[in-house]
């Protein structure tokens, strides 16, 4: 059986991976990715201590498909909101989204 | 009749008022109006008259009052009253005022400020005939007052001549100084008796006022001792010096001839004048305190005597036809007043009622000359008897009088005076004759200058005056003759209505009446002498008297004297009051400004600098703070995302290692 550390230590590297590109990225769609990208990472870190903790139970892994589906209900909205943006502007430049400025 | 007494000085007051305030539009310009109120005085005056002769020549007793301003425990009451004196003082003011107001009609036409001059006549009537019914001392010295200032506006009527302004504010302010007498008289008896009503101070003469003694120091003759009823009385006369003229406060009167011809006359006779000589008959009981020797009556006669004689001598050297007739005045005042202190109450009043019809003629008839030549200058006058025949005869009848020529109203009552004088008073009745002979010959001079002889200039176009002015004067001219009349030693019609304490006239005496007829003619022979003959001419005798001339031309130096003794100190304190208010008053005032505006200058500096710069402080440090924190702001999605990792972080690092 593999240490723990292994898969904790994957699941760090995409959070990171996913952090930096979610806050470096200017393309909408980009971001999108990175955030599934951080979600696994916390998908990976569920699975891998539910086996190192409690392996008889499946808490982790159903824990991690309920992540799932709203990754996929997040990415629906998201896109959603891409498209909208693309409509208007012709563009999904995240940067030059800023109304919400002062 | 009796009862409609208020009316006669309520209906010229209401008449001022009118005029005063419709002026322009009323009949006659409010002339006719004017006439109207005083001739239903003067009817209301007669049928009184009437009534008291039918009914045995009683004097009426006639009074009405009513309580006054009560305060705590003293009750004022003002009223009218009517008796003997009044009455006879009502036929004058209102005959004479009446010839007057018709005069005027004609004087006057064509001056731009004819109704106000009715309006300002019309007060003067009213203000003395209240005086004459006052009951009270208050209610006289309320009208003795608006006298004085109806004066003061008639005397200034043409005030856009600075000569009128002057005279009316010399008549008003030398007045004013004898008022101040009359006031503090006022308070005395006010004071001494509880009550200004003339009743109630009558009747407290004997008992109080004559035996009370108050004892003060008089500059000259120092600590005296007198009875209250002689201050009283002398304080008061000092009221009647001023508005009758007497030395040394008569230097008012020659100076208010700057007013038109008919106030003139109005102030010579009946109004203005009359009232100080009608105020020592009103208050005679507290004058007579005593029956011998009383110190205020022999103050009056003295007073009296000294005016007779040096205004007369004045008279004498006048050119301005107005100013003779002036101190004629002045010096016939002096008779009167003459006539009260050596006890001649009756006389002294007579006096007063024959010399206003014939002062009144003369003054109309002077200004009929002034009117119809345009000049007051005898010496430019000459030959008028054939321009202006009436206004000469008329003229002549009230010289005739004023001399005291036998039978014409001048001659009874200064015989009058002079049989008074001579009983009690010898030295007095010197100066009377003196004084005699000299009334007569300036009246001579007057008259032989004025309207007889040639011409003197040719370029004087004289003319008779419109009726109007000349029956008036005819008026005058019969009264000047029958005035006398109705006090005749046979038939002392005047004594019963006017007299003191019901004394009988002293007895008709021949060798006074023949003294006094002596030098009337003494001096008008002298004028004829002089002036018509030419026996001495004038110049020669001015040479002859020149010390004596230049003192009387000078008018022997009393408004000099006056000006040195009263109205420089004044001066020299109102400059004085003004150099303390200038730099004293206005100094603190000054500083106090100008503290004010240093305190607030410092205070506008710590306003802007510290209040203002600390809440300016708290704006900018908010705007600052406001412009660091909207740097945050930068609506980006990815920013909001890295500062709350950045939060995460940070709350992670103070749990695990805190």
């Amino acid at each position: 059986m593999i240490p723990t550390w292994w898969p904790v230590a994957l699941s760090a590297l995409l959070f990171g991976i996913g952090l930096f590109g979610l806050l470096s990225r200017r393309n909408a769609i980009a971001i999108l990715m990175c955030i599934e990208l951080m979600l696994n990472a916390a998908n990976i870190n569920l699975v891998a201590f539910s086996r190192a903790v409690t392996p008889q139970m499946l808490t982790g892994q159903v824990f991690a498909i309920f992540v799932m589906a709203i990754a996929a209900a997040e990415a629906a909205v998201g896109l959603a909101i891409v498209i909208a943006l693309y409509r208007n502007r012709e563009r999904i430049v995240v940067d030059e989204v800023d109304l919400l400025r002062w | 009749m009796l009862e409609l007494t208020p009316l006669i000085p309520a209906l010229p007051l209401a008449g001022s008022a009118l005029i005063a305030c419709f002026g322009g539009r009323l009949p006659g310009q409010g002339s006719y109006p004017a006439i109207a109120t005083l001739a239903a005085g003067w009817l209301i005056a007669l049928g009184i008259l009437g009534q008291t002769l039918a009914h045995g020549a009683h004097p009426p007793h006639w009074e009405r009052s009513i309580v006054w301003a009560p305060t705590g425990d003293t009750v004022l009451r003002m009223g009218l009253a009517l008796d003997g004196l009044g009455l006879a003082m009502l036929l004058v003011v209102t005959t004479v005022s009446l010839l007057v107001h018709i005069y005027s009609v004609g004087y006057m036409h064509g001056d731009p400020r004819y109704p106000r001059f009715f309006s300002f006549l019309q007060l003067f009537s009213a203000s003395m005939l209240m005086l004459v019914l006052a009951d009270n001392l208050l209610l006289l010295y309320i009208s003795w007052e608006l006298v004085g200032l109806s004066s003061y506006l008639l005397i200034g009527f043409w005030f856009q001549k600075p000569e009128a302004m002057r005279a009316a504010k010399k008549a008003f302010i030398v007045t004013r100084l004898g008022d101040i007498g009359l006031f503090l008289g006022l308070l005395t008896l006010f004071n001494a008796v509880g009550s200004v009503a003339f009743q109630d101070i009558f009747a407290a003469v004997d008992a109080q006022l004559a035996t009370t003694t108050v004892s003060f120091a008089l500059p000259l003759i120092g600590k005296v001792v007198w009875p209250l009823a002689a201050v009283a009385a002398i304080l008061i006369f000092f009221g009647a010096m001023g508005k009758s003229a007497q030395f040394p406060l008569h230097v008012w009167l020659p100076d208010a001839m700057e007013g038109p011809t008919p106030v003139s006359a109005l102030i010579h006779a009946a109004t203005m004048v009359a009232a100080g000589v009608y105020l020592v008959a009103r208050m005679y009981p507290v004058f007579h305190y005593t029956d011998h020797g009383s110190l205020a009556l022999t103050f009056v006669a003295g007073v009296g005597a000294v005016t007779a004689l040096m205004a007369a001598t004045i008279g004498l050297v006048m050119n301005d036809i107005k100013r003779v007739l002036a101190y004629s005045t002045v010096s016939q005042l002096g008779y009167m007043m003459m006539g009260l202190g050596v006890g001649g109450y009756t006389a002294g009043m007579f006096h007063l009622f024959t010399h206003a019809f014939f002062k009144a003629g003369l003054f109309l008839g002077s200004g009929s000359v002034i009117h119809g030549t345009g000049t007051q200058d005898i010496r430019e006058m000459g030959g008028l008897a054939r321009r202006m025949p009436q206004t000469y005869w008329t003229f002549v009848l009230a010289t005739a009088a004023l001399a005291g020529i036998f039978p014409f109203a001048g001659f009874w009552s200064k015989d009058e005076i002079l049989l008074d004088a001579w009983l009690n008073m010898r030295w007095v009745f010197y100066v009377g004759l003196a004084g005699g002979v000299l009334t007569a010959f300036y009246m001579g001079r007057l008259v032989i200058k004025t309207f007889l002889g040639e011409p003197r200039q040719p370029d004087i176009h004289a003319h008779e005056s419109p009726a109007v002015m000349t029956t008036p004067l005819w008026i005058l001219g019969f009264l000047s003759i029958t005035a006398g009349l109705i006090n005749t030693p046979w038939n002392p019609v005047f004594h019963h209505y006017v007299s003191f304490a019901q004394a009988e006239a002293p007895p008709f005496s021949l060798a006074i009446a023949a003294a006094g007829t002596a030098a009337a003619i003494l001096g008008l022979a002298g004028a004829l002498a002089v002036y018509r003959w030419e026996l001495v001419s004038a110049s020669t005798l001015r040479r002859m008297f020149r010390p004596l001339y230049v003192l009387f031309s000078n008018k022997w130096y009393v408004d000099e004297i006056l000006y040195a003794l009263l109205v420089k100190p004044l001066f020299s304190v109102c400059r004085a009051a003004f150099a303390f208010d200038r730099w004293i008053v206005d100094g603190l005032v000054n500083l106090v400004g100008w503290t004010g505006l240093v305190l607030s200058r410092i205070q506008g500096w710590l306003d802007r600098w510290v209040v203002d710069g600390l809440v300016n402080a708290v704006g900018y440090a908010v705007r600052g703070a406001g412009w660091l924190l909207t740097r945050l702001q930068t609506g980006l999605a990815q920013t909001n995302v890295l500062l709350a990792f950045a939060g995460l972080v940070a709350l992670v690092w103070l749990l695990v290692y805190r």
